[in-house]
């Protein structure tokens, strides 16, 4: 009574010849049939009331003029959206995201595969050293942020004091476009580095070895391995590594918002680190208008889906 | 590539690493034993003794035992209901057949990819409509299980139990609820300790939605933690001793289950 239809993966692969139970019950027929579909039912009931639905209706509230509190809406069509193409803050919202995106990912894949190669030496002490490569990852994000606010503190936070040791200015972390872009980015390259090194790692280890030992008869350096071997076939995992930091990164909300003191959310007094996720914030939570944060919202999903897409493409392509 | 034991370059290149992402820790706790009068300028890397005197003072600024409680009371809730909703899915989709089950899959897997976060407002508008706002209810309902979860479930049980077993039991007359829980249940359990820390450390850092929805009478940690820093005047020694005394409990778990942590990690990598 099961197995009439057409399977996933793995098709045929055991119950094709085995005998019928002898004897069936309606009760087990009914339990065979119905208790799948319980099993998955949670997640798909959970999703669609959790995930989906508040997606969708996140568009339907973009279309009103909807005030925290308002019994009656008005509905106004795509103005909130015109609006929001016309919105600098906006612009300069997704601006800072794309530049703290940018300063985050490219140097953290570049250092977590010089230290998954450091890794992947035979060491003493081996999980040790991963052990204590992954420790920021446990951090929490909260405590990690104040801290880092600290240590860029423009008076007397530590890197200034040690920027200073060297001559160099001290730097006001806070007030500086760029400066409060890399302050952002450093915190997010010291969390999830090591994290990505693993994963590099996994994928480095599972590169068969015969192909070095090819390479090792043809004479071919360390160096040279690590450039015509290793990294060509590290392609996907770096990829993965990519895709997975885009959908989190566009979305950044904690770093920039715990970054301003006194607990403001509007990403700096000129909104120099103010992220899409922060002004989403600042809109519904704090200015109180739910339609245009809604729209906010959507575009960033469209974003972030566009974003996401356009990577699995360039994934599937690298991976032929 | 050879078996040779590396250089001290690589040890040295390893130790800075691994002091570098250890240092903000420190630094916490190094500004937290302090007085708040000293942290003009000159800095040494010797703690003071006034740890104990600033942490009593979070104790007075913020519910700090009760968002404690809070958080375990929500990354514990959140982290079983996790674990046995994705594998009992997870088990279904592995080994059951079913009508659409190939559909159905493919759909949980595509919602890996949906940032489910950015549909915070309505989600708001629900809990406020269900009297939940500023409750644990709000925090712990919507994870109750993930798509995280059911994947990688059903990635290890594929190959963790052999069809025949699954079938044995049903000849033996055991219902598919009884074969889950004595067959699948005990052989799911490497994957799902695994699945049972990430989910608590995620649900433990977790940090956009609480902050909507509770409040600083009744916070997780994390919110508490927020509440401390966002007065006017940012008092460091105070702010860090809240941070360092945050994150003892995570640093426990991690010297306790890294190797574990580490290993999954790495898994997680391969199967994905």
């Amino acid at each position: 009574m099961t197995a009439t239809l057409p399977e996933v993966e793995d098709r045929g692969r055991a119950n094709t010849a085995r005998p019928r139970p002898p004897r069936r019950h309606r009760l087990s027929n009914l339990d065979a049939k119905v208790s799948p579909y319980l099993f998955v039912a949670p997640f798909f009931v959970l999703f669609g009331a959790i995930g989906l639905f508040p997606l969708l209706y996140t568009a339907y509230v973009s279309l009103f003029d909807w005030e925290v509190g308002d019994d009656e809406p008005a509905f106004i069509g795509l103005e909130n959206f015109r609006t929001l193409v016309a919105d600098d803050q906006f612009w300069n919202a997704l601006f800072n995201t794309f530049s703290i995106f940018l300063l985050s990912s490219a140097p953290q894949v570049v250092v977590a595969v010089v230290i998954a190669a450091l890794l992947n030496a035979n060491l003493r002490a081996r999980t040790g050293w991963r052990m204590g490569v992954l420790l920021p990852y446990v951090a929490s994000l909260v405590a990690l942020t104040i801290i880092f606010g600290n240590l860029f503190g423009p008076q007397y936070g530590l890197v200034n004091d040690v920027l200073g040791l060297v001559g160099i200015e001290p730097i006001d972390w806070q007030a500086s476009t760029f400066g409060s872009h890399v302050a952002i980015a450093s915190m997010v390259n010291w969390r999830w580095t090591g994290y990505n090194a693993l994963i590099i790692l996994a994928a480095m280890q599972a590169i068969p070895r015969d192909v070095y030992e090819a390479a090792v008869v043809d004479g071919a350096s360390a160096l040279r391995q690590f450039f015509s071997i290793t990294l060509p076939m590290l392609k996907p995992t770096l990829i993965f590594v990519i895709v997975t930091s885009t959908i989190g990164g566009l979305q950044i909300f904690t770093e920039p918002k715990l970054f301003e003191p006194a607990g403001g959310s509007g990403g700096g007094t000129e909104h120099q680190y103010q992220t899409v996720v922060l002004y989403l914030y600042q809109s519904a939570f704090q200015g109180l208008d739910l339609g245009y944060a809604s729209a906010i919202a959507w575009v960033l999903f469209l974003i972030v889906i566009a974003v996401a897409g356009l990577n699995f493409l360039i994934t599937r392509r690298a991976v032929r | 590539m050879t078996n040779r034991r590396p250089s001290f370059l690589v040890y040295g290149l390893l130790g800075a690493f691994v002091l570098g992402s250890a240092f903000p820790f420190y630094w916490s706790y190094l500004v937290a034993s302090r007085d708040n009068s000293v942290l003009t300028g000159d800095f040494t890397l010797i703690p003071g003794g006034n740890f104990i005197a600033n942490a009593s003072r979070v104790f007075d600024s913020i519910p700090f035992w009760k968002a404690l409680g809070n958080s375990f009371i929500v990354s514990g809730t959140v982290t079983l209901s996790v674990v046995l909703l994705s594998t009992l899915a997870g088990f279904a989709f592995a080994k059951l057949r079913f009508r659409g089950r190939g559909v159905l899959f493919l759909f949980v897997v595509a919602t890996l990819a949906v940032p489910t976060q950015l549909g915070i407002i309505p989600l708001y508008m629900a809990m406020a409509e269900f009297g939940w706002a500023g409750e644990l209810e709000a925090v712990i309902v919507p994870n109750l299980v993930t798509a995280f979860g059911v994947f990688w479930m059903r990635q290890y049980l594929v190959d963790a139990i052999p069809d025949e077993l699954v079938e044995a039991a049903r000849m033996d007359g055991c219902s598919l609820w009884r074969t889950f829980w004595h067959v699948a249940l005990p052989a799911a359990r490497p994957a799902a300790a695994m699945l049972g820390v990430f989910t608590f450390m995620q649900s433990w850092n977790d940090f956009l939605w609480p902050l909507v929805v509770l409040n600083a009478d009744n916070p997780t940690l994390q919110v508490a933690l927020e509440k401390l820093q966002s007065g006017y005047y940012v008092d460091y020694s105070l702010v860090l001793a809240g941070t360092t005394l945050a994150t003892i409990p995570v640093l426990i778990v991690f010297l306790v289950l890294g190797r574990q942590i580490v290993a999954g990690v790495m898994q997680g990598a391969v199967k994905g």
